[in-house]
């Protein structure tokens, strides 16, 4: 058993920058590298890739971080784990095996991990009586059966630890919380019992707080005056011992700020209530998390009480529910405010005059730079310019679109000073709304697999 | 009376829950922790997000971090994907939370 283990948190989000990967592998000592691709709503995004080509469905970004790095990884004796597979985890591993093929990388070892996608088996799973309720308005998921574009299990640390004791170098899996993606590497590693609820609750909270990259580590924080160069800003890299306690750092000489604050900011981020923080592996309490500065940049964290898991999985679904468009142009002043004002009631004026109502729910108008994130807090201001943003959302997409053929018109048919519009018109897009639910853990099967590079 | 504005003495976190947002606010120093806990109620932040908070306020307390957690109820313009909002997640609420002033 080696330790401390050191996992680097490389990419918080689909989306994150591939500087992170990058420099997490070549600025410092590594043993894992742990990526997150997946939200709620990419899931749906990425069914809708496999219904049209079934050989996508995955983060393709993983795969091109990968194209730059593996022989890296590889020379270095990384592991990597990541939920890259999104709804088609196994294309995803066949395409790492093609590139690593291709890279005459041989017998390098690719895992996924299966069994988080029920989406083909919600109708199966509603006969026999499951009825998915949404966690957050109690109505079952029958009344958006018809509308399902997604429905995922959040899986934990085990399938991970799993598929690394079958010797994977790269797991790959689908809906693994962001946590476990910390937690996996560390079961595996120490060889905690998997009713080791404690050391797994600190597990968690680890993955807890390195899960969003670099939010830990300076980026988002409100004393951002403190933080030292940004544009090299360090990512996470989790110092775990066996006992379960850990240190958040990362690599030294990067960018960025780690003290009790900037670790203390990231712990309270999309917190529900903080005695029971549910995973698939435990239920942890933070408010038994300690915290201690243990030096520059480097925060240990100890004391956290966990307790077994519930006997459910999250469930995390998506359903098609209408669709929106919204689009923006910019005034200029002078009397900015008056002039926004006026265009956003000429162009919904003009789209009564052709039928085109909507409801006031429906409808949305920002004056961008008059104070509208701090709505009712701040005074509302009249700066030199201001981005009008106007948006409608609706069942009927016609009346969607209709919206958005009546915004350029302004520039030569409203006030002076309109201008910005480079979009082009905005085009009704499709709503994909969140179903939570909850179901039984004896109802999901996890399998994992292991292939090799010839 | 001296008034203080939050963001002198503390700092913020905030994010989605959901169609709501959740603000996590805290402090470095014990005394400044007594002070938000006793005059930092759900009802003082509904008041301050009045304009973009319609559902209600629940607090949760974290005295091991000096910290208080805040579910803002309905404050997204639906949420997700169904929200037009600018900030359809949230994450200019632990900012707009520091902005208020409170008498000591």
């Amino acid at each position: 058993m080696r330790a401390p283990v050191l996992v680097g948190y490389g990419q918080g989000f689909w989306g994150d920058s591939i500087l992170g990967p990058i420099r997490l592998v070549r600025e410092g000592p590594l043993h894992y590298l742990v990526l997150d691709y997946l939200a709620e709503v990419t899931m749906s995004i990425l069914q809708k890739q496999k219904g049209r080509d079934p050989r996508t469905g995955y983060a393709t970004d993983f795969v091109a971080m990968l194209d730059r790095l593996l022989p890296e990884l590889v020379a270095k004796k990384i592991k990597v784990v990541a939920n890259a597979g999104g709804v088609n985890p196994v294309a995803c591993m066949q395409a790492v095996l093609e590139l690593a093929r291709k890279k005459g990388i041989r017998g390098l070892k690719v895992g996924i991990v299966e069994g988080d996608d029920v989406l083909a088996r919600v109708p199966e799973l509603v006969a026999a009586g499951e009825e998915l309720r949404n966690m957050d308005t109690g109505a079952p998921i029958a009344t958006v059966q018809d509308r399902l574009l997604s429905a995922n299990v959040y899986l934990g640390a085990l399938p991970i630890a799993e598929c690394l004791a079958q010797g994977a170098d790269i797991v790959i899996g689908g809906r693994l919380t962001d946590p476990a993606l910390v937690a996996g590497p560390l079961l595996h590693e120490f060889g905690w019992s998997p009713t080791d609820h404690t050391r797994l609750a600190h597990a968690t909270v680890a993955g807890h707080i390195a899960e969003c990259g670099a939010q830990c580590t300076g980026g988002n924080f409100t004393g951002w005056r403190e933080v030292r160069d940004f544009v090299r800003i360090g990512y996470p890299v989790i110092e775990a011992h066996p006992d379960g306690t850990f240190f958040v750092t990362k690599h030294a000489g990067t960018g960025g700020l780690i003290d009790t604050r900037t670790v203390t900011s990231q712990l309270l981020y999309e917190m529900g209530d903080p005695r029971r923080y549910l995973g698939p592996d435990c239920v942890a309490d933070f408010t038994s998390i300690r915290l201690e500065q243990a030096g520059p940049d480097r925060v240990r964290v100890s004391g956290i009480a966990g307790a077994a898991p519930t006997g459910t999985y999250k469930v995390s679904a998506s359903y098609a529910n209408g669709f929106k468009a919204v689009g923006e142009l910019t005034i200029s002043g002078p009397e900015a405010l008056a002039k926004a004002r006026l265009c956003a009631e000429i162009v919904f004026g003009r789209l009564a005059l052709d039928g085109a109502v909507y409801a006031e729910h429906e409808k949305l108008v920002e004056l961008v730079g008059s104070g509208v994130c701090h709505a009712g807090i701040v005074p509302e201001a009249d700066p030199p310019e201001i981005v009008l943003r106007l948006g409608v959302k609706g069942p009927d997409r016609r009346k969607v679109d209709r919206f958005g053929m009546e915004l350029v018109p302004l520039v030569t048919s409203g006030p002076p000073g309109v201008t910005g519009f480079a979009g082009g018109r905005p085009k009704a897009t499709e709503i994909v709304s969140y179903w939570p639910a909850l179901l039984g853990k004896d109802k999901v099967r996890t399998a994992v697999r292991v292939e090799a590079v010839q | 009376m001296k008034k203080i504005r939050l963001g002198d003495i503390a700092y913020a976190r905030s994010g989605d829950k959901g169609d709501g947002s959740n603000v996590g606010v805290f402090v470095t120093r014990r005394e400044h922790y007594d002070l938000l806990r006793e005059r930092l109620t759900p009802e003082v932040v509904r008041r301050h997000f009045h304009a973009i908070c319609k559902g209600k306020v629940v607090r949760h307390e974290l005295d091991n971090l000096l910290a208080l957690n805040f579910l803002l109820g309905d404050s997204l313009g639906g949420g997700g994907s169904e929200s037009l909002k600018t900030d359809a997640q949230g994450k200019t609420h632990g900012l707009a939370l520091l902005l208020l002033e409170l008498e000591v």
